[in-house]
């Protein structure tokens, strides 16, 4: 029984670990040149001086303020823009198609404009994660409070509840899964976005970090800032699920400590 | 009212309707309904479906608007007494990402918490306070939205066919509660059902509404609590029954047994 847990919960990582062990092997054997691919073992070593040095920390501070402010701003007009097209016909009629539009824009495709607008200081970087987060959001909280069931709003009007009392109580906590749904896209795009911006032109950050690397082939720096994109990404997936867990524990989908019911 | 009326009477609410119509677009749901209710009697609903009995409810709820005609609670538009009308719908409605108390204490403010977990004493959910509504079964949640109506002291309960979806031996239980928590409490009923059994099992009084008038109007003159399966509820269930059924179309009674010798004769 307990071997058959064992099982279950190394079975995910045996090929990944084999993966590796190929990876280290062929590298160590000379199959595989260090400048196509550093060995596992040089990119954990790469890792480890630049913590020694400090020179790591000041990088994923400003990559992630540049993501997480980048992130609010665009997120909280996303939030907005959201809840106003789906809170009023009006604010429907009149923003939701121009958003719509602007939305097709790749966001990316805006880069050489962004660049003329603010140079390659920290706006440009902050603005263009804002840019892509806030789409996402904006849309799944407009869907959410559009199909907030129309029966339960009916009952709470019926129990006295209007205003920002009903919002609270009944459309916000009915939007809520989809507008997680958009908080974890934006999350995704947050990323991208930001090793877009950072590579094109940093002097700080993860991106500023491999791009150096590479003018020196230290590849596996190169490496080693592509596996930390990989660890943030997933870092910010796992506080996004966290915050499912915790405001969706009522949903029956999410309460994973109780069996039964799913 | 005067203090010299028992109790029971000074709960409820006397309902009076007059010419009630509603229609949507060009279909007439309810033609000029005239009905007076007095206070405190249980008074079921039934019909066919689409016969605008439902409609019936949801204009004295205050959900629609009629298109013509008064609603009246005693002397006073019903409107007034909107905060003593609760309606209950035919699924539970209950919030799911409150737990079953914050449910029942929807809309209430100040300190709610005693009352409502009174309200799901009453009902027999008091143990199921801090759960969510999920865990609950289908009845279990009828009767949470049963103590969510009740908690606001209701003069006029409203109820929609709020058993229809659940099975046998939960709707006999769930008459029986709001049975006895109407005679503890006195508030006047009005029961939309499509179940004639349960209509005449329960009820003072059993209004059939055909092609939105009244068809029928039915004292239940029985004392409780009513033998279940007792055949003087029989004969009522078959009284209406026979006038829901005779109605469609067709004469009532064409040729009645003249055929069936000799239909039974073929047969063999």
């Amino acid at each position: 029984m307990n071997l058959e847990k064992l099982s279950h919960r190394v079975a995910p990582w045996v090929l990944p670990v084999l993966l590796l062990a190929v990876w280290q092997l062929s590298v160590s054997a000379g199959w595989l040149s260090t400048r196509i691919l550093p060995a596992p073992s040089a990119v954990i070593e790469a890792g480890v001086s630049l913590v020694r040095s400090g020179e790591i920390w000041t990088h994923l501070a400003i990559s992630g303020w540049r993501a997480g402010l980048g992130f609010v701003i665009g997120g909280s007009i996303g939030l907005a823009l959201g809840f106003i097209t789906g809170l009023s016909t009006w604010g429907e009629r009149l923003l939701d198609s121009s958003v719509q539009m602007i939305r097709n824009v790749p966001h990316l495709a805006l880069i050489p404009l962004v660049i003329l607008w603010f140079g390659i200081d920290e706006t440009a970087k902050i603005f263009l994660v804002a840019l892509g987060t806030l789409f996402p959001i904006y849309l799944n909280t407009y869907h959410g409070i559009r199909n907030v069931d129309p029966a339960l709003v009916e009952m709470a009007r019926s129990y006295g509840l209007s205003g920002f009392s009903l919002f609270r109580q009944v459309i916000l906590p009915g939007a809520l899964p989809s507008i997680l749904v958009g908080v974890r896209f934006a999350l995704g795009f947050m990323w991208l976005t930001l090793i877009v911006a950072e590579t094109i032109s940093a002097s700080s950050g993860i991106g500023y970090l491999a791009m150096n690397a590479r003018e020196f082939l230290q590849t596996d720096v190169v490496v080693l800032a592509i596996v930390m994109y990989a660890v943030l990404g997933k870092l910010a997936d796992l506080a996004a699920r966290g915050l499912e867990r915790v405001w969706l524990r009522w949903h029956p989908a999410y309460q994973v400590n109780k069996g039964g019911a799913a | 009212m005067t203090a010299q009326q028992p109790p029971r009477l000074l709960k409820g609410i006397p309902l009076a309707v007059r010419k009630l119509r509603k229609a949507f677009g060009s279909r007439e749901v309810l033609k000029a309904i005239d009905l007076h209710i007095p206070a405190g009697q249980f008074v079921a609903v039934v019909g066919r479906s689409g016969c605008g009995k439902s409609t019936l409810l949801r204009l004295l709820a205050g959900l629609d608007k009629a298109s013509s005609g008064e609603l009246l609670a005693g002397a006073a538009p019903l409107s007034e007494a909107i905060e003593d009308t609760r309606l209950m719908f035919q699924e539970a409605r209950l919030l799911p990402w409150k737990k079953i108390i914050d449910n029942v204490g929807l809309g209430l403010k100040g300190n709610w918490r005693p009352k409502a977990l009174e309200a799901l004493e009453a009902v027999g959910l008091a143990e199921r306070a801090n759960e969510w509504p999920a865990a609950l079964s289908g009845g279990q949640k009828q009767r949470v939205a049963l103590a969510r109506a009740l908690i606001h002291q209701p003069r006029l309960l409203l109820l929609d066919e709020p058993l229809g979806a659940l099975d046998a031996l939960t709707r006999i239980e769930m008459q029986q509660l709001i049975e006895n928590l109407w005679q503890k409490h006195g508030f006047t009923v009005l029961l939309v059902t499509h179940d004639v059994s349960e209509a005449v099992a329960i009820a003072d009084r059993v209004i059939l509404i055909e092609d939105g008038e009244i068809g029928l109007d039915l004292i239940v003159d029985l004392p409780r609590p009513r033998a279940r399966g007792s055949h003087r509820l029989a004969a009522l269930e078959a009284q209406v029954l026979n006038r829901v059924l005779s109605l469609p179309g067709s004469p009532p009674e064409p040729e009645p047994v003249s055929p069936l010798p000799t239909q039974l004769r073929w047969a063999q």
